[in-house]
């Protein structure tokens, strides 16, 4: 879970909280292909929000079209506060954005892109340059920033990225996949810098292929397929839709795996590697009532592992069917 | 809230500062443009200019083709440096950078007049430089008073406005740096078959037209007219009614192109 310094908000779809993202019947086409079916949004202010979906999902154009780039066919969004139709001016006033592709100016040092930041911004002199020192040792750029930008890594491209997004300090913020590409300790030392940005406060509408992302940093998720959003919530009530959770226990002896097998109820059996699969959300209590019973047979496993179901088990319900363009359940209603 | 006309001097002398940047971090795009002029003057008055001048009769020796000749190499180096801004105009827009600027609250069009004001500046300094050479070979005006010399320059400014205008159409509707190549090679192929190198009654019939009706001819004899004193006629109005209709059509394109949602 995030460490947000912010109450998680209660309510879904709509609601008493004001939005700082709100979407409705999302629509856009590219010739025949339609990238994006009607899709509806609606993030709190102060949360982080992913966007789960495989590649040509969608998820790029959503994050194009609520960040003023592009125009949708068909739908109203509102981003703080302000239509899309008509004030995309003041929506661009509030946000900041973090594409897929690193938008930095690579011809340029990474002060010198923090500068142009800055004087776009139209911060006085003095300040921009010190927002600029700042933010280029806050992201530990500071060493290399005097060197063209088109010479830094991927990580590094990615850090100056967020920097530059950050100079005028906007109150949302678009992360298009922020860790797409980056080696492990790039992702972790992405996930320590946005986790940063909600501390502050800070709207996160972030988008990802990573599940383990999504649960690391999201307070709800929407998984997008095929343009459309087939199930949406906070990490544990969709993992809790997916019935995946179970104990598994290995026994090396045939026999031994027999008398497991009666004394136990409700399980799977796998004959051919003795093992054996009972389902159990993982808690502390399930997990005594199997061991109880393992020993008042007098049987013990020479193995025993505990699956509980992660993102992936929901993604892969969700998307991976047959028919991905029938809508896996409704909308989950208030908790 | 600040005026929009404060906030687009702003923001687009922010982007200027940004192409010239470019321009100083990488010159070697600006040299090559700057030398292919020079090359064409020194090829065109030590190599051909014997033969040249012949054709042009009337006694005419190699000194007096390159009087004849510098207007016209004046108007390539326009016309070199503004495919170079097609080229540069394309490369940016492939770059992430110009996404992010779209979804700033800055004032859209500065990206683009960033531009050309970076553009024309490279542009008039290209020409004084080889207006230089030109005169250290013995390019000598005749008799021009200042005020025809600043005329002369302010006419190339106006020229260089236009085509780099048209020139960062052409960038924009060109997916890459290879085809804005391509499309803006009319602006050095048109003062070739202008009367830049040879006068159009000394051109096949057939071609004269071509020759005619096209910006950089009475561009050049405007230029001539002014710092050699030749008869200047209509084509003085001719030219600035060019500059004036290729500026406002470079303008409305790139215009109403950049706005259209990228790709």
């Amino acid at each position: 879970m995030p460490s947000s310094v912010m109450p998680m908000p209660s309510q879904a779809g709509g609601g008493s909280a004001p939005a700082a993202i709100a979407a409705t019947g999302l629509r856009k086409s590219y010739g025949d292909k339609a990238v994006l079916g009607g899709v509806d949004l609606h993030v709190p202010q102060g949360t982080v929000f992913a966007l789960l979906g495989p590649n040509g999902a969608g998820k790029t154009t959503a994050v194009k079209i609520l960040s003023t780039l592009i125009t949708p066919d068909a739908g109203r969004v509102r981003v703080a506060g302000h239509d899309l139709a008509g004030e995309a001016h003041r929506i661009r006033a509030a946000i900041g954005v973090t594409g897929q592709f690193s938008a930095v100016d690579g011809l340029i040092t990474g002060e010198e892109n923090m500068l142009l930041m800055a004087d776009l911004h139209h911060l006085p002199r003095q300040e921009g340059r010190r927002t600029a020192a700042e933010l280029l040792a806050r992201f530990d750029l500071t060493d290399a920033a005097h060197k063209p930008a088109s010479t830094y890594s991927g990580g590094m491209k990615r850090r100056l990225d967020i920097a530059m997004t950050l100079v005028a300090g906007p109150r949302i913020i678009f992360l298009d996949e922020p860790t797409t590409g980056l080696d492990p300790r790039s992702r972790h030392n992405m996930w320590q810098i946005i986790r940063g940005l909600v501390a502050d406060g800070v709207t996160v509408f972030l988008t990802t292929q990573y599940l383990e992302e999504a649960d690391e940093l999201a307070d709800r998720v929407a998984v997008l397929n095929n343009g459309r959003i087939v199930a949406e919530g906070t990490p544990e009530q969709l993992k809790r839709q997916i019935p995946g959770g179970h104990v598994r226990l290995r026994f090396t002896h045939p026999d031994t795996y027999r008398a497991a097998a009666d004394a136990l109820r409700e399980v799977t059996r796998d004959d051919e590697t003795l093992t054996l699969q009972i389902p159990s959300g993982g808690s502390q209590r399930e997990l005594r009532a199997v061991l109880d019973r393992l020993d008042s047979t007098g049987v013990e496993a020479d193995e025993l592992t505990v699956h509980t179901p992660d993102l992936d088990d929901v993604f892969f319900a969700l998307t991976g069917t047959t028919d991905p363009t029938a809508p896996a359940q409704p909308k989950e209603t208030a908790r | 809230m600040s005026s929009t006309l404060s906030l687009a001097v702003r923001d687009s002398s922010t982007m200027l500062r940004r192409n010239l940047l470019h321009a100083r971090r990488y010159p070697s795009l600006t040299l090559n443009l700057l030398l292919t002029p020079v090359v064409m003057l020194l090829l065109f008055v030590y190599v051909f200019g014997d033969v040249m001048s012949a054709g042009m009769g009337g006694g005419a020796d190699r000194s007096a083709y390159i009087a004849y000749v510098v207007p016209g190499i004046l108007m390539m180096t326009v016309g070199g440096t503004a495919v170079g801004t097609a080229v540069s105009v394309a490369n940016d827009m492939t770059e992430g950078i110009i996404a992010r600027f779209r979804t700033m609250a800055i004032h859209r069009p500065s990206i683009l007049v960033g531009h050309v004001a970076g553009s024309v500046l490279q542009c008039l300094m290209s020409v004084l430089l080889v207006g230089a050479v030109a005169v250290a070979i013995g390019f000598r005006s005749t008799g021009a008073t200042p005020l025809e010399w600043l005329a002369a320059f302010g006419l190339t400014a106006l020229i260089a406005l236009a085509l780099t205008w048209i020139a960062v159409g052409m960038g924009l509707v060109s997916p890459n740096a290879e085809a804005a190549s391509n499309n803006a090679l009319p602006l050095v192929v048109l003062p070739l078959i202008s009367s830049a190198f040879v006068p159009i009654d000394s051109m096949p019939g057939w071609f004269r037209p071509i020759a005619e009706y096209q910006p950089f001819t009475p561009a050049i004899e405007t230029l001539r007219g002014l710092l050699l004193g030749t008869e200047i006629g209509h084509n003085g109005w001719l030219a600035v009614a060019w500059c004036t209709g290729l500026t406002v059509l470079g303008y409305v394109w790139s215009g109403r192109t950049f706005t259209k949602d990228p790709k």
